[in-house]
């Protein structure tokens, strides 16, 4: 499979553009700007926008708390994104959800989720809609590692595979459920093993490689359309910590730096670069297209209206 | 009109909106051929087949998120867990996802499911099979709470319910599977709208306000005491949320006397909030004693039948109180 150029530039611009939005979300924190709190995918960009970006909008996705990237990838309208991060009127979610609430059902996001492993029974439930209409698009759940941990985990994978649900379920694994590492919360080293005793197939990827994501996503849709659902496992890595209140006194910097020469960015530039498929010039104009839009997108945020506590009783019933 | 069970009521809700909605589905427990563990759905799988009538693995949790997803995309759910100290499996996907999936989004969806499930105790099914935990589901925004106390408001409610937009949770109650009572013919198409309580007695001298399996039990107490001449008046709730507060309050300034019963253990149950309604409303005026709870004892429910039946209010327990007060 070769990737035409303008799917290389999607891939590149959605993930410069999550790497800018969460460093000016950094940036707002320090500022004072922001109240709450926030989950950084800083160095796992490529999962979320690797598998988002091949979905048609009719396909679903289901959101971490760590997924402004999965949003992205899913095409959210960023200005929306950053309102929502702000508490703003105009966010995504009128200001009552926060960015670990962040959803825009008009691009098939069905929402981030505040709890780990919350939104697996949810995905399969979409999936059986899905299946129950016969529609040829599918649901994809994203996680952490820490999330296979959780009995969501086990009671949804199960259920998805005995009634054949058409699921992608996508795990992130950081290697970290927030300060404790995967290898004193698991005894396994490949999650990807745990599909097998669900009777489902299973695939462990390299999680900073968006293109080959991207292209394992296209065959994972039909794999799943056709025979069910399926866990694939992309490894990658958190640069920043859990949330903002993260010391990171449970890793050390050499671990932190190695991960760092694996950047998900540089990697696609130096493929976009190798194969000729854009210029230095061309991929410095993402850069700053991409850096344009997230100012763009504080400012609307900025100059959006606080939320009305008249309206505090709007959507707890519909 | 003609008497039929309470379970047979719900069946008949729920085969009636299936025919009606395609878009309809029922998971649970041994919901398929079994036709559910108290018969409630016996039929349904040869009527509406396994697509639409779905037997699950033993997985609350996955059953109530499954449900929630499905209804969030398009279609409408109905779940039946096969005792409602089941819940607690099921609390995140009812609680965090469920009941918060709207005002979180910021108003872009709705989750339109039933959650079935029956309480209450006198089974002899101990500890874990015999809570009445509505005051925890009524205490979540987001989420409507219904408990009918006869086939006919079974079978209405449930109607309403499905029709509903929200996650509700429609607590049955066991013992009352077998009860029967008048209903209107199938395809009347009885709804009774969610929120509004049920004067079920009218009387002068005092008002017990209840509901579930309590409400056929003051109904006796107040036919017995009716003999030596008083009058009780008995209001079903039916919907803890919504909760028709107005009902309440206009009976309590008629009698100037309130007893509450319930089941459910008495501290931190759903009576407090029925006697704040009260008193925090201009009936306070008009009452002539303090308006009291009687409640389930704050113990689990216990297996041996007389244990059993004495840690919940009886006959004697609501005569006593009911005297008490006047």
């Amino acid at each position: 499979m070769k990737l035409s150029k303008a799917i290389h530039k999607e891939l590149y611009l959605k993930m410069v553009q999550t790497r800018r939005f969460e460093e000016t979300a950094a940036r707002l924190f320090v500022e004072g700007k922001v109240h709450g709190t926030a989950h950084f995918c800083i160095g796992e960009e490529a999962t979320g926008v690797g598998v988002c970006t091949p979905l048609e909008v009719e396909d679903y996705i289901l959101q971490t708390h760590r997924g402004h990237n999965q949003g992205i990838g899913k095409n959210m309208d960023i200005k929306k994104m950053m309102a929502e991060f702000l508490g703003k009127e105009t966010g995504y979610c009128k200001g009552k959800g926060g960015c670990m609430h962040i959803a825009d059902f008009s691009v098939g996001s069905l929402g981030a989720n505040g709890i780990v492993g919350g939104g697996i029974p949810l995905a399969t439930g979409a999936a059986l809609k899905q299946q129950y209409n016969k529609e040829d698009n599918i649901t994809v759940c994203f996680f952490g590692d820490g999330a296979t941990n959780e009995g969501s985990f086990h009671e949804s994978l199960n259920l998805a595979a005995a009634w054949k649900l058409p699921v992608l379920f996508v795990c992130t694994n950081n290697f970290y459920g927030m300060s404790t590492s995967t290898k004193i919360s698991m005894a396994i080293d490949d999650i990807s093993i745990r599909a097998k005793s669900y009777g489902m197939k299973g695939l462990a990827l390299d999680g900073n490689d968006v293109v080959n994501i991207y292209e394992e996503t296209i065959k994972a849709k039909k794999y799943v359309l056709e025979n069910g659902p399926m866990l694939m496992v992309l490894n990658t890595y958190r640069w920043m910590g859990h949330s903002k209140s993260d010391a990171q006194i449970y890793r050390s910097k050499d671990e932190v730096n190695e991960w760092k020469k694996k950047d998900p960015i540089k990697k696609h530039r130096e493929f976009i670069l190798t194969e000729k498929i854009m210029t230095e010039a061309e991929l410095d104009a993402i850069d700053v297209q991409a850096a344009q839009d997230i100012k763009d997108a504080v400012d609307f945020a900025e100059n959006s209206p606080e939320p009305k506590i008249e309206n505090i009783f709007d959507d707890v019933y519909a | 009109m003609r008497d039929i069970t309470y379970a047979q009521a719900l069946n008949e809700a729920m085969s009636e909106e299936m025919r009606l909605d395609k878009n309809l589905i029922f998971i649970g427990e041994d919901i398929g051929v079994y036709g559910g563990a108290f018969g409630v759905s016996k039929g349904m799988f040869e009527e509406f087949g396994s697509e639409r009538v779905k037997d699950t693995p033993i997985s609350e949790q996955v059953i109530t998120g499954c449900a929630a997803g499905a209804s969030m995309t398009g279609l409408k759910t109905i779940v039946e867990l096969m005792f409602s100290d089941f819940m607690t499996l099921a609390m995140d996907q009812l609680a965090n996802q469920a009941a918060k999936n709207r005002f979180q989004f910021g108003g872009q969806g709705a989750v339109p499911m039933v959650l079935r499930a029956p309480g209450g105790s006198g089974t002899g099914a101990a500890e874990q099979h015999s809570q009445s935990l509505e005051a925890w589901v009524a205490h979540v925004p987001g989420l409507k709470v219904v408990i009918p106390s006869t086939p006919a408001d079974a079978k209405g409610l449930l109607k309403a319910s499905i029709r509903d937009n929200n996650p509700v949770v429609f607590l049955e109650q066991k013992l009352l599977y077998r009860q029967k009572g008048p209903v209107a013919e199938i395809g009347e198409d009885e709804i009774i709208p969610l929120g509004e309580a049920d004067v079920k007695r009218e009387g002068r001298d005092l008002t017990v306000i209840t509901y579930g399996r309590m409400v056929p039990r003051s109904l006796k107490v107040a036919e017995d005491m009716a003999k030596d001449g008083v009058d009780i008046e008995v209001i079903d709730i039916r919907t803890l949320v919504p909760l028709d507060k107005e009902a309440l309050i206009k009976s309590a300034k008629k009698t100037g006397k309130v007893l509450i019963v319930h089941e459910a253990c008495q501290t931190g149950g759903f009576g407090g909030e029925l006697v704040s309604v009260v008193v925090d409303s201009d009936a306070f005026f008009y009452l002539d004693a303090p308006v009291k709870r009687l409640g389930g004892l704050d113990v689990p429910i216990p297996y041996n039948p007389n244990l059993e039946a004495q840690v919940v209010p009886t006959e004697e327990k609501i005569t006593a109180a009911i005297k008490d007060l006047l």
